[in-house]
């Protein structure tokens, strides 16, 4: 299955790096000449790297309990599914009831849901988002269009496959899943969890350069560090 | 009482132990009745503990440098050093912890140490919603204090001592007896202090979840929040046991004790959810308005 159109994939012409992001010379306000690069300056350039599980098999069995029963969802929606997240939090669905809570920052977050179709300037957003957690994180790509594109499948700015790009651990089909289909997603990544095949995280990190260069296939206008904590 | 035994530790140890649980499931049980007000079932009672665990087995964790490693530090010590110093059940042997002549003047520092903390961690954190939210944070607790001190300074002088355990051995003998019906303007003006550094909706424009997401923890995570997480059972607890102490006869005995602090948590937490947010501006004129002049005329009935 090919992703994204074709003849985007083939531009290859450079997109300028921004104004503000170019490396300068700047003049402080006491007279010093310091040189400032943003994309260095700011971000931490080093991979993420592949942590391993706790030493006895009994512990992380233990962790991955505590794990499955404390998902952190990044409050984070792209595309329409966003829509059928916030029921959760009503009286109908109430998905606090089986450990799963909102967080407003992704540091703090452990699970990131895709939420519908990504289109490319999202996906950099996506990306950005995912590696500013801390792992063990999970991904659920939710409804169709995060598996083949959906009813984005033709779409020139849109990618198809979401797993291509960032590490899914669970696919929720439909378009769109109600709510009670995400629930059940839940449930299904906690058995996931619990049975330690949720390694999402660590797959990035050994598939590292991969991710990256399908990332950048489609990213034009990379503008950003290869990674971002 | 003023000499030191080393059998203090291990109880000091014990009643922390107690109030580490007390809190973890107090703060669950409150969320749980704030779920049940929507509506909803809310999260299970023990959920506090499986996050904390959560948090604790979190694999990675990135540093913005020293004072982002202390700022939680601090800030659990500012709770734990804050019921170390505080006899928490009365006339118990063991549960006086390191209660000492003067312990309400550290308490008073105690209360403001972790916030102090946090401001310097979360400020390296270079986030700038950590930045807005430690100078709302630090401008409204500084004048929520204020009448907490003044109720204080009238009490001081009401029962000639700083000695928390002799405050409370003044309010014995019944219901009368407490501070709540012997300096009515004193608790008033401290409960203006109780409900303000609470971090509940009228004066949670420091955390504001839907604003600046979630203001002074937003790049905390893994078990930098866990120790967060721990410190947020215990400082609530103690602190309303300074204000249980201060006010409302201290407690004999746990069971009363547990009814006395969930009571007087629900107080801010009832407040909470009928009051939208204030900004600090109008925090800090609410308090300059109507809990310093009751604080002063406290001190001036006396």
């Amino acid at each position: 299955m090919k992703d994204i159109d074709e003849t985007f994939r083939k531009i290859d012409a450079t997109v300028p790096l921004r104004e503000e992001l170019r490396p300068r010379t700047v003049t402080t306000p006491d007279g010093q000449e310091i040189t400032i690069e943003p994309l260095k300056d700011y971000f931490c350039e080093a991979a993420p790297k592949v942590h391993p599980k706790a030493y006895f098999q009994i512990v992380e069995n233990f962790y991955n309990w505590a794990r499955s029963n404390s998902l952190w969802i990044l409050g984070f929606g792209t595309g329409c599914g966003a829509i059928e997240m916030r029921p959760l939090m009503t009286p109908r669905f109430d998905a606090y009831r089986y450990g799963v809570q909102w967080r407003p920052t992704p540091r703090q977050a452990n699970l990131l849901i895709i939420s519908g179709y990504l289109s490319v300037k999202t996906l950099k957003r996506a990306i950005r988002a995912y590696e500013q957690m801390q792992g063990p994180k999970y991904v659920i790509g939710l409804g169709s269009c995060t598996i083949n594109g959906g009813m984005y499948w033709d779409s020139y700015n849109t990618i198809k496959r979401l797993d291509d790009y960032l590490p899914v651990d669970l696919y929720i089909a439909g378009c769109m899943p109600r709510p009670e289909a995400l629930l059940h997603g839940f449930i299904e990544l906690k058995k996931l969890i619990r049975a330690g095949k949720a390694e999402g995280t660590n797959r990035y990190a050994e598939n590292f350069a991969s991710y990256k260069a399908a990332q950048k296939s489609v990213i034009k206008d990379w503008d950003m560090p290869d990674y971002n904590w | 009482m003023s000499s030191f035994h080393w059998v203090q530790i291990p109880y000091a140890l014990l009643t922390l132990f107690i109030v580490l649980n007390y809190g973890l499931i107090m703060t669950a049980v409150v969320q749980k009745i704030a779920a049940r007000v929507g509506g909803r079932h809310g999260i299970p009672f023990w959920q506090n503990y499986i996050d904390l665990v959560k948090n604790f087995a979190q694999r990675s964790k990135i540093t913005h440098g020293v004072m982002f490693y202390l700022g939680p530090v601090f800030r659990l010590a500012g709770g734990v050093g804050l019921l170390l110093f505080v006899p928490t059940i009365y006339g118990s042997t063991w549960a006086q912890n390191f209660s000492f002549a003067g312990d309400l003047v550290l308490a008073l520092y105690f209360v403001f140490f972790g916030t102090l903390g946090m401001a310097l961690g979360a400020g390296e954190s270079g986030h700038p919603h950590a930045a807005i939210g430690v100078s709302r944070g630090l401008a409204q607790v500084t004048m929520a204090e204020l009448p907490l001190a003044l109720a204080v300074y009238a009490i001081a002088v009401q029962y000639h001592t700083l000695n928390i355990t002799e405050i409370v051995a003044a309010q014995q003998g019944g219901l009368f007896h407490w501070t709540l019906f012997t300096n009515p303007l004193a608790t008033v003006a401290a409960m203006f202090a109780f409900v303000g550094t609470m971090m509940r909706p009228p004066f949670d424009v420091v955390l504001a979840p839907q604003e600046i997401p979630i203001g002074p923890p937003t790049e905390y995570h893994s078990a930098y929040l866990a120790l967060m997480q721990t410190n947020r059972a215990i400082f609530p607890v103690a602190k309303t046991v300074i204000y249980m102490n201060l006010f409302f006869g201290g407690a004999s005995s746990w069971g009363e004790f547990a009814i006395k602090v969930f009571a007087l948590y629900m107080v801010s937490a009832f407040i909470g959810v009928v009051h939208p947010r204030f900004r600090v501006e109008q925090s800090i004129r609410f308090f300059m308005k109507w809990g310093v002049p009751v604080g002063v005329l406290a001190i001036l009935m006396v």
